[in-house]
C-alpha cells in the first residue's frame, strides 16, 4: 500500500538530505507536509523549490526555522528572511534561471547529462560554466539537478499513486516526480484505482512511491 | 506616469500576440487594451490565458498568477507544467515580453534583477523570458528619481546580453537598433534636450520623429 501517514515522514526524511519542493509562490506546494517537516525540525536540509515563498506559507515558514543550510531556487524577493539568511551569509544559496532549473529537473528525470541553454549568457549565471557554439550560436552547459526526496502536491491521486493536477499547481510536480530517489505526493482527495481517467494523468503511478490525504484544502 | 507608460505599451501588441507581462507596472498593460486587442497572456508558473483579476470572495486558490495573486483564465486558456513553460518561453513562442528595468543601454543589455548586497530577489523567470521572446519591451520610468536609467553601458549585473528591442519611458519611445538608440517618439511635455539630459547614453533623433 502505497498510502502512508503523515507521522511516517519521520522515517524518510533525515537532516542532510536533499529535498525538492513542489509550488510556485505556494500554489502547487504540499502544505501539510510542511507543516509536519517543521514540526519534526530535520535540519541542514538541501532544498530545490521555485521560489522560498512567504515568511507565513509554504517552504518560507522553513526558511524561518532555519532548517536549511543550502537553498537552490529562482527567486527569493518575497521572503525577507531569505535575503536576510542570504546577506549574513547564514545560509548557501544558488539562484537559478527559472526555466533553467525546471530544465535541469527534467535531464534529470528523463536520464540526460545535460543541455545546452541560452539563457544566463554573458551574466552571472555563466560564471564557471562551459560556454558550447552549435553553429553559430553559443549556448551555456547546463546540469542535470537531482534530489533524495521529491515532495509534491496533487489535486486527485487514485490508490496506485497516477496523479490530476489542478489548475496552475501543476508547475514543478511532473517533473520532480521524475527526479529524486522517493516521491511523495500529497493529495487533495484520494479515489480508487480507476476512478481517474488514464488520458487525465498528468504524473503516472510508476514515479509515486508514497500517498499522504492532505484532506481538501 | 505608469497608467501613460502602461497605455503606450498597449499600442505595441497586435491580435494574436503570445505575451508575458513582468509584475509591476508591466502587470498594468492588460488594463488599456483596446476591445478588438484578442492578446493570449502567458503566466509562467503555468498556463495561457490569464484573464482579469477575480471579484472579491470568488478567488480560486489553484489559479493565481507568477507573484502568487488570485486571477482567473480564459476559456480557451491551458495548464502546462513548468518546463513546458519555460520551453514555451525559450522556444521563442512568446511574441512579446514586457518587464521592468534597473538599468538599460546601447546594446540592448538589460539590468533587472539585482543590486549586489542590496537587492538580491533572484531572476526568476526575466533572464529566459528576455532570452527566449521575440520581442522584448522596457516598460519603465525613464529616471530613478532623476538618475538616468538609460545609459551607455549597463553598471549593474546583467539580466541578459544585448535582447532589449523596445524601450517605453514617460518620455519617449526608443528602439535599440544596432546604430544605437533611435528615438521613435517623444512626449510632447518635453523637449528634446530634456529627454537628452535624463538619457546617459547617445540619441540617435529619428527623422520621422513623432509625438507620444
Amino acid at each position: 500500500m502505497k498510502i502512508i501517514e503523515l507521522d511516517e515522514l519521520k522515517n524518510l526524511i533525515k537532516d542532510s538530505m536533499t529535498i525538492m519542493v513542489s509550488g510556485f509562490m505556494g500554489c502547487g506546494t504540499p502544505h501539510k507536509i510542511i507543516d509536519k517537516l517543521i514540526e519534526l525540525g530535520v535540519k541542514d536540509l538541501t532544498l530545490i523549490c521555485n521560489d522560498t515563498s512567504l515568511v507565513d506559507f509554504g517552504v518560507g515558514q522553513m526558511v524561518v526555522n532555519k532548517q536549511f543550510s543550502k537553498i537552490m531556487t529562482s527567486h527569493i524577493g518575497l521572503n525577507p528572511e531569505s535575503i536576510r539568511q542570504l546577506n549574513n551569509q547564514e545560509t548557501e544559496f544558488e539562484l537559478i534561471p527559472q526555466g533553467t532549473l525546471a530544465e535541469r529537473i527534467r535531464c534529470a528525470g528523463a536520464g540526460l547529462g545535460g543541455f545546452l541553454t541560452p539563457t544566463g549568457l554573458g551574466t552571472v549565471v555563466a560564471q564557471g560554466k562551459e560556454v558550447i557554439k552549435v553553429d553559430t550560436k553559443e549556448f551555456l552547459l547546463e546540469l542535470p539537478l537531482r534530489a533524495d526526496v521529491a515532495l509534491i502536491s496533487s489535486h486527485i491521486v487514485d490508490k496506485k499513486g497516477n496523479c490530476f493536477y489542478r489548475g496552475a499547481t501543476r508547475n514543478f510536480g511532473p517533473i520532480m516526480a521524475t527526479a529524486a530517489d522517493l516521491v511523495i505526493v500529497e493529495a487533495d482527495k484520494i479515489v480508487e484505482i480507476g476512478d481517474l481517467s488514464p488520458e487525465n494523468v498528468v504524473t503516472p503511478h510508476i514515479f509515486v512511491d508514497f500517498i499522504i490525504d492532505g484532506g481538501s484544502k | 506616469m505608469k497608467k501613460f507608460i502602461a497605455k503606450r505599451v498597449a499600442k505595441e501588441l497586435k491580435n494574436g500576440d503570445v505575451v508575458n507581462l513582468g509584475i509591476g507596472l508591466p502587470t498594468l498593460v492588460a488594463n488599456y487594451l483596446d476591445s478588438d486587442q484578442d492578446i493570449i497572456f502567458h503566466s509562467e508558473n503555468g498556463f495561457i490565458g490569464i484573464g482579469p483579476t477575480p471579484p472579491p470572495g470568488q478567488e480560486d486558490i489553484y489559479i493565481v498568477n507568477a507573484g502568487g495573486k488570485p486571477v482567473t483564465i480564459n476559456k480557451e486558456g491551458a495548464f502546462f507544467d513548468s518546463a513546458t513553460s519555460f520551453a514555451i518561453i525559450r522556444g521563442g513562442h512568446i511574441d512579446v515580453s514586457v518587464l521592468g528595468a534597473l538599468e538599460v543601454d546601447e546594446k540592448g543589455n538589460l539590468a533587472n534583477w539585482m543590486i549586489p548586497d542590496k537587492l538580491v530577489p533572484g531572476m526568476g523567470g526575466a533572464m529566459d523570458l528576455v532570452v527566449g521572446a521575440k520581442k522584448v519591451i522596457v516598460a519603465m520610468e525613464h529616471t530613478n528619481k532623476g538618475r538616468p536609467k538609460i545609459l551607455k553601458e549597463c553598471k549593474l549585473p546583467l539580466t541578459a546580453q544585448g535582447q532589449v528591442n523596445l524601450i517605453i519611458t514617460e518620455m519617449a519611445v526608443i528602439e535599440v537598433t544596432k546604430e544605437g538608440l533611435l528615438v521613435l517618439e517623444i512626449n510632447p511635455k518635453f523637449t528634446i534636450d530634456q529627454l537628452i539630459k535624463a538619457t546617459d547614453a547617445n540619441l540617435i533623433i529619428s527623422e520621422n520623429l513623432k509625438f507620444m
